[in-house]
């Protein structure tokens, strides 16, 4: 698939002499939702501002669509659009006159009627001749989204875009981005919910203090990187294992009711036929059978950890 | 060239001065009027002519530049700081506009609200005392060249300030204390020696009495050397806007 967005080298120090990027190198695939996950101050919101303009980089480059970020600036910005994580606004402004602000600001045309259409299918139509310190936290949250979408941006930067927003509104921005994604947009999400993730994102990449951990498709990361356990019930308690069990590393649970073995589910051999033939063999009766895959979460928190 | 952005960005703060209207437009015209009331009628009446003119027709270039100069300041200031506190300022960085683009939006907009507040104020002025002005043009000449100038100053002053104390600093320190001190209310002439040559040495006298000469055709300084002095200013300014915002400070890190 094309790549819509090239980071080649990228390094941020700021005057404090804090490096907020290290040499960071990643492609974001056209039409794709890419979540970068880190823990705060790992340089997400740095990447995405220098890729916006707003941070000027130490060293490296960026080309959006094949444009330089800096020497092509009106193209590359003219195509991105950007959510800020801060709710960043204007509060006695109105909604409608500040959504049609953005637009003209890239250098579009006013355009009522894509306005209203926007702010339609935000559901902020409503509240369009509101100002804006009227409106709840989740509500500010779309006006930026609108902003965003204003000018029609074919890359679209949601940085932490469901911070401080409730369950039900995080699900309806979800479904937000997934249609955005649908209508061709590219979407490159910041986030440290791993689920918001988990949920939406076709490729995750994970930052921790400045550096690129590992960039992959969300479900392999999970397979590749994530362990599985399979959780046996037994009919009766058992005390201590067998020593013929022994070489499994098998841990006891629920006061010896069940034994949990951790595999790898990419390897050819998993060494659960083994276990159950060896369980059979020391007469242990199994009453019922588990698998558990380990989270997002989990390996997000391993590799932040080994960092 | 951006001009859907320029035009935004004018608009947007035009429509600011909409929503501050009594900030904006009455406080001004209000302080003005005070001042031609106390100055002009009341004790203005017990001073001998200047220059020719009486005394609350003297005072009327010297308010006027009072009022531009604070307020082309202090519009232009706000107009940028006010999104740098909030932080709205990141749209106006992350779009495609050049520098340039962003002060003409701003700029243009600051230098036009206190173009309005100059000709209300100078409308207000024709209800105390008795207004003749002898060179309109150049009058209208210099009222457009020091809104723009300080419009300039004041959002240089915005892009370098990092709270509210720093954005009032410059006006109210040193902008009131050097136009109040630089002959609006006076001729330089009424000053001890001494003082007279260190007047000279404020910038304001040559703004106010430049603004004189175009409403009397008599004034401290010579107009040629005033105009000068205003347009050196302009350009001093247009190439520490550029420096500042090029260099990316006050606004980008």
């Amino acid at each position: 698939m094309q790549n819509v967005v090239s980071i080649k080298k990228l390094s941020k120090t700021y005057d404090n002499d804090f490096q907020a990027l290290k040499n960071i190198t990643l492609d974001i695939k056209k039409n794709e939702i890419i979540a970068l996950l880190g823990p705060n101050g790992a340089g997400k919101t740095t990447m995405i501002s220098i890729i916006c303009g707003i941070v000027i980089p130490t060293s490296g480059s960026v080309t959006v669509d094949n444009f330089d970020i800096i020497k092509d600036y009106r193209r590359t910005r003219s195509l991105i659009g950007l959510v800020p994580q801060e709710l960043s606004l204007e509060q006695f402004e109105y909604v409608f006159n500040n959504v049609s602000y953005t637009r003209g600001l890239y250098g579009k045309a006013p355009n009522p009627s894509l306005i209203e259409k926007i702010l339609k299918d935000l559901s902020l139509w409503d509240k369009r001749h509101s100002r804006i310190n009227e409106l709840s936290g989740g509500m500010k949250r779309r006006v930026l989204i609108a902003k965003a979408l204003s000018h029609e941006p074919s890359v679209l930067f949601l940085d932490e875009p469901s911070a401080g927003v409730d369950v039900e509104l995080r699900q309806e921005m979800w479904q937000v981005i997934k249609d955005l994604r649908n209508s061709g947009v590219t979407i490159i999400l910041t986030t440290h919910y791993i689920e918001e993730a988990e949920a939406i994102a076709d490729r995750v990449a994970v930052i921790n203090k400045g550096e690129l951990l590992v960039v992959d498709n969300t479900s392999d990361l999970v397979k590749s990187m994530g362990q599985k356990t399979l959780l046996i019930e037994l009919h009766e308690a058992i005390r201590t294992l067998p020593s013929k069990l022994e070489r499994y590393n098998l841990t006891v649970l629920n006061n010896g009711l069940s034994i949990s073995y951790n595999y790898d589910s990419s390897s050819k051999q998993t060494g659960i036929t083994s276990l159950l033939q060896d369980m059979k063999e020391t007469g242990l009766k199994l009453k019922d059978l588990n698998t558990e895959q380990s989270s997002l979460e989990n390996i997000f928190v391993e590799l932040v950890r080994e960092n | 060239m951006n001009f859907y952005a320029i035009r935004a960005i004018y608009f947007h703060e035009m429509d600011r001065m909409r929503r501050t209207i009594g900030q904006s437009i009455l406080s001004p015209v209000i302080s003005t009027s005070l001042y031609f009331i106390v100055f002009g009628s009341v004790i203005g009446g017990m001073i001998p002519e200047l220059d020719g003119v009486s005394y609350g027709s003297f005072i009327v270039p010297g308010l006027l530049m009072l009022t531009l100069l604070t307020q082309s300041i202090s519009n232009s200031a706000f107009g940028i700081f006010f999104p740098k506190f909030t932080g709205s300022i990141y749209e106006v960085l992350a779009a495609p506009v050049s520098s340039f683009e962003i002060i003409v939006g701003f700029v243009g907009a600051s230098a036009t609200k206190s173009l309005i507040v100059g000709i209300i104020i100078l409308l207000t002025a024709s209800f105390f005392v008795e207004l003749k002005i002898q060179y309109p043009l150049l009058m209208l000449f210099l009222l457009i060249l020091t809104c723009l100038t300080f419009s300039l100053f004041g959002f240089l002053i915005g892009l370098l300030s990092n709270n509210f104390e720093q954005l009032q600093v410059v006006p109210l320190i040193i902008i009131t204390p050097l136009v109040f001190l630089g002959g609006s209310l006076y001729t330089i002439e009424m000053l001890p020696e001494f003082w007279q040559k260190v007047s000279y040495f404020n910038p304001v006298v040559y703004l106010i009495n430049g603004m004189r000469w175009s409403f009397y055709g008599a004034s401290d300084i010579n107009i040629f050397i005033s105009v000068v002095s205003l347009v050196g200013f302009l350009i001093a300014c247009i190439v520490g806007v550029a420096i500042v915002i090029s260099k990316g400070y006050g606004t980008k890190t």
